[in-house]
């Protein structure tokens, strides 16, 4: 939460300097137009597709990063909250309840995870595994393993619609993003947060319910992949119970980890997540618009996140800015 | 005389922080030399320079003459520097033989010869004094033992300065004669041997010069001999000891009962164990290692419940099946496992002091930051915590802040009773005085304390009533003025 300047810095500084590559090599990236009553342009879509998913995924997988643990399970979350809310509307439910439905049971998964690493003492990485084989299953038999196409106006304007010239979902996850932050500063969650990741059985032992606390972000987790799949469904009008999140729980943890937040737990930052997910989605675009192969293009995303990866090693940073390393006397 | 190490005018800088500002130290041949300082003086610092974990940013090192410059520990111990650490860090699932000889086995082609491997480390070990199985894994064995084996490898490579660093933390009277005994031996030989220890009797039992750090310079180096404690502790602290040098500062006994324990036992670890804390007054827990200390404070706290058995405090059984209802219940216990169950080393500071205080208020009831603020300004003051300030991590503070941050956590819950588990365990002579000053002043405000310490005389000093403990059961309880090494000792060592 202390969001020190260095952590947001690394990757804002990646993202400059793939923004100067873009503005050299396709003139029309930074091009906006206002058409329609709404701005279309490269920039626009950065910031509409990496709000949808990585930015999201990137809210939860933060927390629960930051208290030592991981979460596989949020690509699945996304496709069984998309199909829960497609085939509800299918069903003729209400839009409201549709969405509801799928965040809840979304939520519930998450919680399920919570319970089965701080109640049944599950690693995080194998229960969030189990969670990530299930969902996807759970999705399928929902869907009977068919595409769900649906025809509902305001379950499309989700993601398609657009607000004040924007697009819905920017607003949406700058909304979440805003309340996670303020939650977290204006309580003492964040800090109960850090606080279980630096050191668990120091923070049970000074009265905080760590078992409370993972279970909290796990669930929160789950809910924010949830909000993500009901977002995707709407964006293409269907559920698409075997794509919808395939492999996305990795670029939350590559956001997350560009944005400076350790996989070992203790500190995190938002903020630098937030600046991860967009440097993730900006990387993309820029190889689509490059004409690289979608089969390639994760060679050069790879090495982009392990640039910013190196910048934030201690070992390298101390070469680069000798900062004072912890004197043990 | 001849020089076997020789260091002159190291510094050590981290980044803006001078730990080491030109610092000399001479070690003879066939001679034991204790370093000393306070916790933040600068010996763990030096010690890691000199062997390869950090590198100087000013001065020479030579052993024998010959100038060296260890870029890492593998270096050092090429060049006959060699360390055993506070906590024996060798495999434990590997056996004995393969700790003594790992990274030097003995080979032919790329087959290692395990018999030579067994026979050599039969040796090293023989050369001790100690015989037993190498082929048996290093964890079943003793924490002696497996001193003896960092000791036994460090032979084995040939080393001509051995490092002991505060190697007699964890062994009990009889191991440290011990491996007093083979210092002794290995001094006779001719090995320079440079000895960390906070125990005053145990520097002054073998030592044979004393050198002494001060924020990160040298003070001097003297013969033991010509050095009184007085003087070695004034040195090391930079004025005069207080409450070493003072009177005993234990209150008198005869306040109102704050607490009464009544048949509390967990099955299989501890008890029953039946007595009173007073209000404004520190009961004692005493006994040898193993007799239920550390379990009775545990239990007590609600970490590892009791299975019977009342804690009453105002004709009321508490609750303390766990900490939150330990804390609940007005209980605070500061853990002998600073590393383990105290600090949060990258949280600053100020967020580990308030963290107590707001994980009894909950989430939702965040202190201010304001008040966060001026909570860790004044402990930090209060209680003289040296630190470049409150947003500092409490990972860069020397071990005696630390304690005295986990301290300052509890204060601020104000709690009716203070369990401190070896409250000055791996702290200084001054930082210790510090901490039983502070404890006084607790209690002066009403506070009771529950004192746990394998330091007789710190108990004695400190407390006005004293459960002496003895293979996991109550022995007796001591008062007043019957409260004397003496009788604790005779009480711990009765049949």
């Amino acid at each position: 939460m202390n969001s020190s300047r260095s952590t947001v810095l690394w990757p804002l500084l990646a993202l400059a300097a793939l923004l100067a590559f873009n503005a050299a090599a396709s003139p029309g990236f930074f091009q906006l137009e206002w058409k329609d009553g709404r701005l279309f342009g490269t920039l626009v879509d950065i910031f509409n597709q990496g709000a949808r998913v990585p930015m999201l995924l990137a809210l939860g997988m933060t927390l629960v990063i930051a208290t030592g643990g991981v979460d596989l399970s949020v690509g699945s979350l996304m496709a069984v909250s998309g199909a829960v809310a497609a085939t509800q509307v299918n069903a003729g439910a209400p839009v409201a309840q549709a969405v509801a439905a799928g965040l809840l049971l979304a939520t519930a998964l998450g919680l399920v995870n919570g319970l089965l690493i701080a109640r049944a003492g599950l690693q995080p990485i194998i229960a969030t595994l189990v969670m990530m084989v299930a969902g996807r299953g759970l999705a399928m038999l929902l869907t009977g393993s068919q595409m769900v196409p649906f025809q509902n106006r305001s379950l499309t304007w989700l993601a398609n619609g657009s607000l004040a010239g924007l697009p819905v979902p920017v607003f949406i996850v700058l909304i979440l993003a805003g309340i996670t932050g303020w939650a977290l500063r204006h309580s003492a969650a964040g800090l109960f947060i850090e606080a279980t990741g630096d050191n668990e059985q120091a923070s049970r032992l000074a009265g905080i319910r760590t078992g409370g606390v993972r279970i909290a972000v796990y669930a929160f987790s789950g809910f924010c992949a949830g909000l993500s799949g009901v977002l995707e469904a709407s964006n293409i009008s269907a559920a698409d119970p075997a794509r919808i999140g395939d492999t996305r729980e990795l670029d939350a943890i590559f956001a997350v980890v560009a944005g400076g937040t350790a996989l070992t737990g203790g500190r995190f930052s938002l903020a630098g997540s937030v600046a991860g997910a967009l440097l993730l989605q900006t990387l993309t675009l820029t190889l689509y618009n490059q004409n690289v192969p979608p089969a390639v293009a994760p060679v050069p995303k790879a090495l982009v996140i392990l640039a910013v990866c190196l910048l934030h090693s201690p070992r390298l940073g101390a070469r680069f800015s000798r900062r004072p390393q912890p004197a043990a006397a | 005389m001849s020089e076997l190490l020789q260091l002159d005018g190291i510094v050590k800088c981290f980044g803006a922080f001078t730990a080491l500002k030109g610092v000399s130290f001479q070690l003879r041949a066939g001679e034991i030399h204790a370093l000393m300082g306070e916790n933040g003086a600068g010996k763990s610092t030096l010690i890691k320079v000199l062997t390869g974990v950090h590198q100087a940013d000013g001065g020479t090192m030579a052993v024998a003459g010959r100038s060296i410059r260890p870029a890492n520990p593998r270096d050092a111990e090429s060049a006959g520097i060699s360390t055993v650490y506070q906590e024996v860090n060798l495999l434990p699932n590997l056996s004995l033989a393969e700790n003594i000889l790992m990274g030097r086995q003995p080979m032919r082609g790329p087959f290692i010869r395990h018999a030579e491997g067994k026979r050599r480390a039969r040796a090293a070990l023989a050369r001790l004094g100690l015989e037993a199985d190498v082929t048996a894994p290093l964890g079943s064995f003793p924490v002696a033992v497996q001193q003896m084996t960092a000791i036994a490898r460090a032979l084995d490579q040939q080393a001509r300065v051995l490092i002991l660093d505060e190697p007699t933390s964890s062994l009990d009277a009889k191991e440290v004669e011990e491996l007093f005994t083979v210092m002794r031996r290995l001094r006779s030989e001719g090995m320079g041997i440079v000895f960390i220890s906070h125990f005053l009797d145990q520097i002054y039992a073998v030592s044979d010069r004393i050198t002494i750090l001060r924020d990160g310079s040298g003070v001097g180096t003297w013969e033991a001999a010509a050095l009184s404690r007085l003087a070695l502790v004034s040195h090391m602290i930079g004025k005069e000891a207080p409450g070493l040098a003072g009177p005993t500062v234990r209150a008198e006994a005869g306040g109102t009962e704050a607490i009464r324990v009544e048949f509390l036992a967990r099955r299989g670890t501890v008890g029953p164990l039946s007595f009173s804390v007073m209000a404004g007054e520190a009961t004692g827990l005493a006994g040898l290692l193993g007799s239920g200390r550390t379990e009775t404070a545990r239990m007590l706290f609600g970490i590892d419940p009791a299975t019977s058995g009342a804690v009453m405090a105002g004709g009321k059984a508490l609750a303390l099946h766990s900490p939150r209802a330990a804390m609940a219940a007005g209980f605070a216990f500061c853990s002998e496992d600073r590393k383990a169950e105290g600090i949060l080393p990258s949280l600053s500071v100020r967020e580990n002091i308030v963290l107590a205080l707001q994980a009894s208020r909950g989430a939702l009831r965040r202190v201010p930051r304001a008040g966060q603020d001026a909570l860790a300004v004044r402990f930090i003051k209060a209680l003289n915590i040296r630190t470049r300030g409150p947003d500092t991590p409490i990972g860069m503070l020397s071990g005696g802040n630390q304690q005295k941050c986990l301290l300052a956590r509890w204060m601020a819950v104000q709690p009716r009773l203070l369990i401190l588990d070896e409250p000055t365990r791996g702290v200084d002579v001054g930082a210790k005085a510090e901490i039983e000053l502070l404890c006084a002043e607790l209690r002066r405000a009403g506070m009771s304390i529950l004192f746990i310490s394998a330091e007789l005389e710190e108990v004695v000093r400190n407390c006005s009533r004293v459960v002496v403990l003895r293979d996991r059961q109550q022995a007796a309880v001591l008062d007043g003025p019957a409260i004397t090494l003496q009788t604790i000792m005779e009480t711990v060592a009765a049949a």
